[in-house]
Parts: structure tokens; sequence; C-alpha cells
């Protein structure tokens, strides 16, 4: 039994719908929906590592890099902005987030 | 079945179980450990894929820098994370129906696709053999070439990162003494030596 292309697409839409239902089941803690969110990115990286092996083009690796660079700065600037909230406001829960009134 | 089968399923396994390990753990720091198990089977999954070069990546910014930075922000802010997961259950049975169509869809569009004709002509770089090329260096002749304006642009997503978290971050208390340098290379001889005679029982 070989493993194919479809096999990793498999594996990469669980681990994406993983990724959504955290962010459903978790809507008041903000860290675990950045730690859902860099599951899905995680996802998006293995279908594209999964499409570059299996069709022999180098590029699908190339943006993966940069898709992990993104992930990176988004992680950063994420926890940055939640500690300066938690200063101001002395909590996390995504409910308390409502200065703005969007 | 063969042995990169086995190692298939057992990191894959593994991923998913460690994924779903994330989102529903009770304690945050349980879950970023969860999440630095979930990326070292993602990175073994690359290898597999052959992707060396993004699999060490993976494990250096992911768990080297990622976690840790989750890790270290979920035990600096002192938060009741028990209050925070009230309404799990309340969200569960939605959570899961839309997790359950998104995922059904998922699948039946992975299991109805197949490649397309023309996808062999259509590789732009194509990947060269192992035995002659390491992946790394296939990377890198293509990175450093052709792609050099993505790599730039990674930089300048990273620089900016880097200088958003620092500003937002950066508060200035005022009852802080600071280094003042300017005033410190002001300093000449004269405003900062004073010479006296000291007559011998006498104070100054």
């Amino acid at each position: 039994m070989t493993i194919g292309l479809s096999h990793y697409l498999i594996v990469a839409a669980i681990l994406f719908t993983l990724g959504i239902l955290g962010i459903f089941l978790n809507r008041k803690n903000v860290i675990v929906i950045l730690m859902s969110i860099e599951l899905i990115l995680l996802s998006v990286n293995i279908n594209l590592v999964s499409f570059s092996a299996f069709l022999g083009d180098i590029i699908g690796q190339i943006y993966a890099l940069i898709v992990l660079t993104v992930a990176a700065a988004e992680a950063a600037i994420g926890l940055a902005i939640l500690v300066v909230f938690y200063r101001n406001r002395g909590s996390i829960a995504v409910e308390d987030i409502n200065a703005m009134k969007g | 079945m063969n042995f990169s089968a086995v190692f298939f399923y057992l990191f894959s396994a593994v991923m998913l179980g460690s994924a779903f390990m994330v989102i529903a753990s009770r304690n945050p720091v349980h879950s970023v450990l969860f999440l630095i198990l979930t990326f070292v089977n993602a990175a073994g999954l690359f290898v597999l894929a052959g992707a060396e070069f993004l699999a060490l990546i993976l494990i250096v910014v992911y768990v080297g820098a990622v976690a840790v930075l989750f890790l270290f922000v979920v035990m600096m802010l002192d938060v009741d994370f028990a209050e925070l997961r009230q309404g799990f259950l309340q969200y569960l049975p939605a959570g899961v129906i839309v997790g359950l169509i998104f995922l059904v869809e998922l699948l039946l569009v992975v299991g109805a696709w197949v490649a397309g004709p023309g996808i062999a002509n259509a590789v732009k770089a194509p990947i060269p053999p192992v035995a002659q090329v390491t992946n790394t260096q296939a990377i890198g002749r293509v990175l450093y070439t052709t792609y050099v304006h993505y790599f730039e642009l990674a930089g300048i997503v990273l620089l900016v990162a880097m200088i958003g978290a620092i500003v937002l971050t950066l508060q200035h208390r005022k009852n802080v003494q600071r280094q003042n340098i300017s005033a410190q290379n002001a300093r000449s001889k004269k405003t900062a030596l004073e010479i006296r005679k000291v007559r011998p029982g006498q104070g100054i």
C-alpha cells in the first residue's frame, strides 16, 4: 500500500477542521484561538508541501516557507496585542473585547 | 505495508490526536505542549514527503520560537482559565455540526479531485533528483534567484512584526532612572571636575 497525495490531503483536511472546531469551542479564550489559527496554517502548509512533493515542483515548498514566515509574524503580533490588552483590562476573555462597540 | 506507510500513519495519527488535545485540554499549558507535539509530527510528515529543509525549519521556528512564545505568554498572564472554559459544552453541538459539514465537504472535494492533464507541463521548477541535489540546495537555487523578491518580502514581514511587537509592548515608566547618553557625552572637564585645596585639620 503506497501513500499517495490524497492521504496527505485528507490528513490536512482533518487538521483544518480541528482548527476551525477549536475556534468554535474555545470562544472565550484568545490564546487557544491563536493556537487554532496556527493549526489551520499548519494544515495549509501540509497541503502545499504534499502538492509540491507529488507534482514534482519545488515552488510549493518556497510558498510554504512564506506561509511559515507569516504565521510566525502573526503569532508575535497577536500575542503582543494580547499582552497589551491584558495590561489594560486585566482579562483576556473575548467578550470583554468590546471597547470599539463594533 | 511498507516502512514509509507505517510511519505516515504513525505521524498523522499522533499529529491529529495531539491537535485534538490542543483544542480540548483544560490547561492552556498542556495545549501549548500538545501544539509542540503536533508540530514535531508534522515535521515527520514533511520528511516523509521529501521536504527535509521545511521539516527542520518547522521545528526551529515553531517549537523553538512560536511555541515558546505561547508558553511564555500563558505563564505570564495571571488568568483564571477555568472561567474562560465556561460555555465549552454550550458551543459543542453547533461546533461539531459545523465541523462535520465542513470536513465532509473538504473530503468530497479531495476525493473528486484529479490532477489535470496539463499539470506536468505547468511545473515551473522541477525538483531535481535527490542523489544529485539535496532538498536544501534545490530550495536555495530557486529561492535566491527567481523568487528573491518573495524572500525579501518575508524579511520585511518579519521586520514589521518585530517592530510592531516592540512598539506595542514597550511601556515608559516615569519613576525609572534611565541612562541619558547625550548628557553623558556633553560632560567636559569643566563640568565634571572641581579641584579644591584642603588644608590640614579642616574639612572642605
